[in-house]
């Protein structure tokens, strides 16, 4: 299992056990976590699932598809370190991984 | 603390978002939501594509896992009807014998497939996909060689079509106008995938109805589609998809105005005091078009449910999205921002050839919609445009140089082009 931390707007940790394989808008979906919508089910058609990646775990995250940086633009806190997380999949090299929920999917 | 109730009734995406939605607007009555199937909300989307396809497990259509509707306390009545509405005493009844009162009454019945009305259509072998226990009846008919006709060249049909080409089935596909996709894209963009699905392998027949079906193998194993063209298509599986019909009648009963749907306003509510209607179902005013839309979308249906949600709990804010809509078909993905309806001049931004363009839709200079194949930052743009009022050059639009994230950069341009 691989922990993914997710740390609402107002300061609320959510540490959850995901298995290796499955996108951390699906996590974050089954365990309750606020914020993530993901009114599309997670093909890259909504960005309602959008968070803030911690620090350097940016780097460390498969790289971006040209289709998930356009639908990044229809966020309103788009910044260098967004991503959709259904576009991320848990892999061992995640452990640990820290997002932040936005603001606005509050 | 209120005591006040609300039932939802229809346990869809706009149902099931407007419960959520209550208990984020800081509803703290009862919440009760009542569906028909037996399975809490579930995205519909999927189901012509990865569902089908058998790429996704059932549980992860559920728009919110069960443990969700405990813990914020939702009741939910599954596999239950609501058979009548009694407004002025503001009860409703259920098939099981129960009556419920309500403070207030959303109505998210959603809307059931147009059935199609010709001799044989009750054939064994006739399918409608609206349901997950649609396509769960369907799927041992996917196998490689079984020969399927598509009815109908809508969203439905062509991504049941392109899923099973993709299983190895031979598939038909029957529309009845002269390209498919003709209820929500331009010719150009139905003939595109028209020519996709035709590369695929589909035996793709336009300006073609059916006449009949016949059962070929006598023991209701094969049907046979007999076309107004005369010929006659074998086939081990079809799949009607023909359109849907929205679900009025319980609304219509309880004496809630409707016409082409529930009648509602910018807040959802109908015109029955304490009676709302969201989603497939509900009509209503468009701010950007200036009239009456009735929408079958997931976006309409999530951010309707999210504004009766907002009524109720006396935060109003009036539905004003601009729609969006997508289909997955092949590795193709088409993003459709606005309605091009009456549109006078169609843009096309890249080459069509290349599979990934986009089709802008203006009207006297002003954008209505795009359609983008494979070219997600031209939808994002025009969602943009669509819900600033933003003006737009035709030369602008049409210049690839230009990125597309800059065609919505015209500080103080909101009056149309006279570009000609």
């Amino acid at each position: 299992m691989i922990k993914v931390n997710y740390i609402e707007s107002d300061g609320t940790h959510r540490e959850v056990e995901v298995e290796e394989g499955v996108n951390l808008m699906d996590a974050a979906l089954d365990n309750l976590v606020p914020g993530i919508d993901g009114d599309c089910g997670g093909v890259g058609a909504c960005a309602t699932c959008h968070v803030h990646v911690d620090g350097d775990w940016v780097d460390k995250l498969a790289t971006m598809a040209a289709s998930e940086d356009a639908m990044l633009e229809l966020t309103d806190e788009r910044k260098a370190n967004s991503r959709l997380c259904c576009q991320l999949t848990a892999s061992p090299q995640l452990d640990g991984l820290i997002v932040h929920t936005p603001v606005g999917q509050h | 603390m209120t005591t006040e109730t609300v039932v939802i009734v229809g346990g869809g995406q706009a149902g099931g978002q407007a419960a959520i939605s209550l208990r984020r607007e800081g509803f703290d009555g009862r919440v009760i939501l009542i569906g028909d199937e037996p399975v809490l909300p579930y995205q519909r989307p999927p189901l012509s594509k990865t569902y089908l396809a058998g790429e996704l497990a059932g549980e992860r259509l559920l728009i919110k896992p069960a443990a969700f509707y405990d813990k914020v306390n939702i009741e939910h009545r599954l596999a239950q009807s609501v058979i009548g509405i009694d407004a002025s005493q503001q009860l409703i009844s259920l098939d099981s014998g129960q009556t419920l009162y309500y403070d207030h009454l959303i109505l998210a019945t959603g809307g059931r497939v147009r059935q199609l009305d010709r001799p044989g259509a009750k054939h064994a072998q006739v399918h409608y996909l609206r349901s997950r226990a649609d396509v769960d009846a369907m799927r041992d008919k996917f196998t490689p060689g079984a020969r399927l006709v598509v009815i109908g060249g809508g969203y439905v049909g062509l991504e049941t079509a392109a899923v099973a080409v993709k299983h190895g089935l031979k598939v038909t596909l029957l529309v009845a106008r002269p390209a498919p996709l003709g209820r929500v894209t331009s010719p150009e963009v139905g003939r595109f995938f028209e020519d996709v699905h035709r590369q695929a392998g589909v035996t793709f027949c336009c300006n073609t109805g059916v006449e009949s079906i016949e059962d070929d193998s006598g023991d209701g194993q094969v049907a046979a589609v007999v076309t107004d063209s005369g010929y006659r298509v074998l086939a081990d599986i079809v799949v009607v998809g023909i359109g849907l019909l929205p679900n009025v009648e319980l609304a219509e009963a309880a004496g809630v105005a409707c016409d082409d749907g529930i009648l509602v306003d910018e807040y959802g509510r109908t015109s029955v005091a304490n009676i709302y209607a969201a989603g497939d179902c509900a009509n209503h005013p468009s701010a950007i078009y200036q009239r009456r839309l009735r929408l079958e979308s997931v976006q309409n249906a999530v951010d309707q449910g999210k504004t009766v949600a907002a009524t109720i709990c006396g935060k109003d804010k009036p539905y004003a999205q601009v729609p969006w809509f997508w289909s997955d078909q092949y590795d193709l993905k088409l993003q459709t921002a606005g309605i091009n309806s009456g549109y006078d001049q169609a843009v096309v931004r890249g080459d069509i050839t290349s599979r990934s363009f986009a089709v802008f839709y203006l009207r006297e200079g002003r954008l209505l919609a795009v359609d983008a194949i494979n070219r997600p930052a031209e939808f994002v743009v025009a969602r943009n445009i669509l819900s600033k009022g933003l003006g737009v050059s035709v030369a602008r639009l049409q210049d690839e140089r230009i990125p597309a994230k800059a065609l919505a950069e015209m500080p103080g341009d909101t009056l149309p082009d006279r570009v000609a």
